[in-house]
């Protein structure tokens, strides 16, 4: 199970009340928890990525065992500690704006 | 009795303001989307409970949200807004080519006919729409490619399409605008279009005859009169007898002619309300009173209405989608500001009381007249 926490206004957006723990198929990378993330809350679509490009959204960030991974490859795998779901990954909104 | 149901977009969040016909007490339940910019709320004319929403923000990007319910519940629908074909590029602030890029819906404008079918304007310009319900969206591509779309250049506020005119008498006829190409009408249901902008006078623009790149703000008509037009133009009020052959100036008598709100009068296709706004360097009213024009004439002859009104030390802005009219037999008109206020008239302008001050800032009203 991948542990992921999401900012306040997207766990408001998907009605998130508790923890998100998702199923992967397959390694655990970018891409594949957010399309397992999508899958369980379609509303999610294009709010963190866009629909077309799959790039991530410029004003969110990816962290995890604090590092930053908002550069890595979508395709990279995910650190052991969060594949074996000991560690969150981040969706960060970057503090900025008002 | 009849109902007034008012939806307000604003910098953070919507509001459903709620009054009987009299229009002297009102239930406000809110904010829906709290955090999230809501450029516009709208109802569908056929099934009033039937609302669509455009909720946007800089990091999560456009959603749309549909309620069935009259604002009690929403759930969100599609928001995957793709151009069609290869975007191309319009012109960028320096005039240099910029690509197409789809950044959020300004306006949300349903049929006047199918509570599932609903118009949406976007920025960058462009028209879609959806026939399901929202779920998804198809780009109208003869808009952008008739030709012009790669000299439309974005106004300060972003190159946006914030006015859709649906014609009651004619299902083919769309006029539509955009922040700073100007107007533009189709009459094939908006498979093809031209622009209509011969009259429109610019002062950035050196041709005096220049088919686009004007900055028009508003557009607004009366339904039993759809091919006469009242434009609030950057600079300018304008009216067009003719569905936007030709426009003439009608600022007439006005403190100031810039400013971005204009409507009409639900019962008298004559009248037309405008929010006077000092220029476009400084988005206030002059001398800091906050004064709605009325016009009994379609234009060139307006008086000020005060009466309710701050008179002294106000410095908000109105913006373009932030007036409306209900169809009430006295006429209400409201207006939301930038610093949060809701005002109504329940005599057709003559007086105004505020319904809520301290909102967000206001980005849109727009009223249903419930049975």
């Amino acid at each position: 199970m991948i542990w992921v926490i999401l900012p306040t206004h997207l766990r408001m957006l998907a009605h998130i009340n508790g923890e998100v723990k998702l199923d992967v198929d397959g390694q655990a990378t970018q891409r594949s928890v957010l399309d397992a993330l999508e899958a369980c809350y379609p509303m999610l679509r294009g709010t963190i990525r866009d629909h077309v490009t799959q790039q991530r959204r410029p004003f969110l960030r990816f962290f995890a065992g604090e590092q930053d991974l908002s550069h890595e490859l979508p395709d990279a795998p995910l650190p052991d500690a969060v594949a074996s779901g000991a560690e969150p990954f981040f969706i960060v909104g970057a503090i900025a704006g008002g | 009795m009849s109902g007034i149901r008012l939806l307000v977009g604003t910098r953070k969040g919507a509001f459903v303001l709620v009054s009987d016909g009299k229009r002297e007490r009102w239930d406000i339940s809110g904010p829906h989307f709290g955090g999230w910019e809501i450029y516009h709320l709208k109802g569908s004319p056929v099934d009033p409970n039937r609302l669509y929403a455009s909720q946007s923000s800089g990091w999560f990007g456009q959603l749309i949200q549909r309620s069935i319910d009259g604002g009690k519940t929403w759930e969100p629908v599609g928001n995957k807004f793709v151009y069609d074909g290869v975007p191309g590029t319009h012109q960028w602030y320096d005039g240099t080519p910029h690509p197409w890029e789809f950044k959020r819906v300004w306006h949300l404008e349903p049929s006047l006919t199918d509570p599932d079918t609903v118009y949406a304007g976007v920025e960058d310009a462009a028209l879609f729409r959806s026939i399901d319900g929202g779920h998804t969206w198809q780009e109208l591509p003869g808009l952008r490619g008739h030709g012009s779309g790669s000299r439309w250049q974005p106004g300060a506020g972003g190159m946006c399409l914030h006015t859709i005119l649906l014609d009651p008498s004619d299902p083919g006829r769309i006029f539509i605008a955009i922040s700073a190409a100007g107007a533009f009408r189709s009459d094939d249901a908006g498979k093809t279009w031209r622009p209509i902008n011969r009259g429109l006078k610019s002062e950035h623009i050196p041709d005096p005859n220049a088919e686009v790149g004007h900055c028009v703000h508003r557009i607004a008509r009366h339904w039993s009169r759809p091919g006469v037009l009242f434009m609030q133009k950057h600079w300018d009020v304008m009216r067009s007898d003719d569905a936007g052959e030709s426009w003439q100036e009608v600022s007439g008598n006005l403190p100031t002619d810039f400013g971005f709100a204009i409507d009409v009068h639900a019962h008298e296709p004559s009248t037309i309300y405008v929010v006077p706004i000092k220029s476009d360097s400084e988005h206030y009213p002059p001398e800091g009173k906050l004064r709605v024009y009325r016009s009994r004439t379609g234009g060139n002859e307006w008086e000020a209405l005060t009466k309710g009104l701050p008179q002294r030390d106000c410095y908000v802005n109105v913006l373009r989608d932030a007036m409306a009219v209900d169809s009430l037999d006295s006429c209400g008109v409201y207006f939301g500001t930038t610093g949060g206020q809701v005002y109504a008239s329940a005599d057709a302008g003559d007086s105004w009381a505020p319904i809520v001050r301290d909102l967000p800032a206001v980005v849109s009203v727009e009223v249903q007249t419930l049975p």
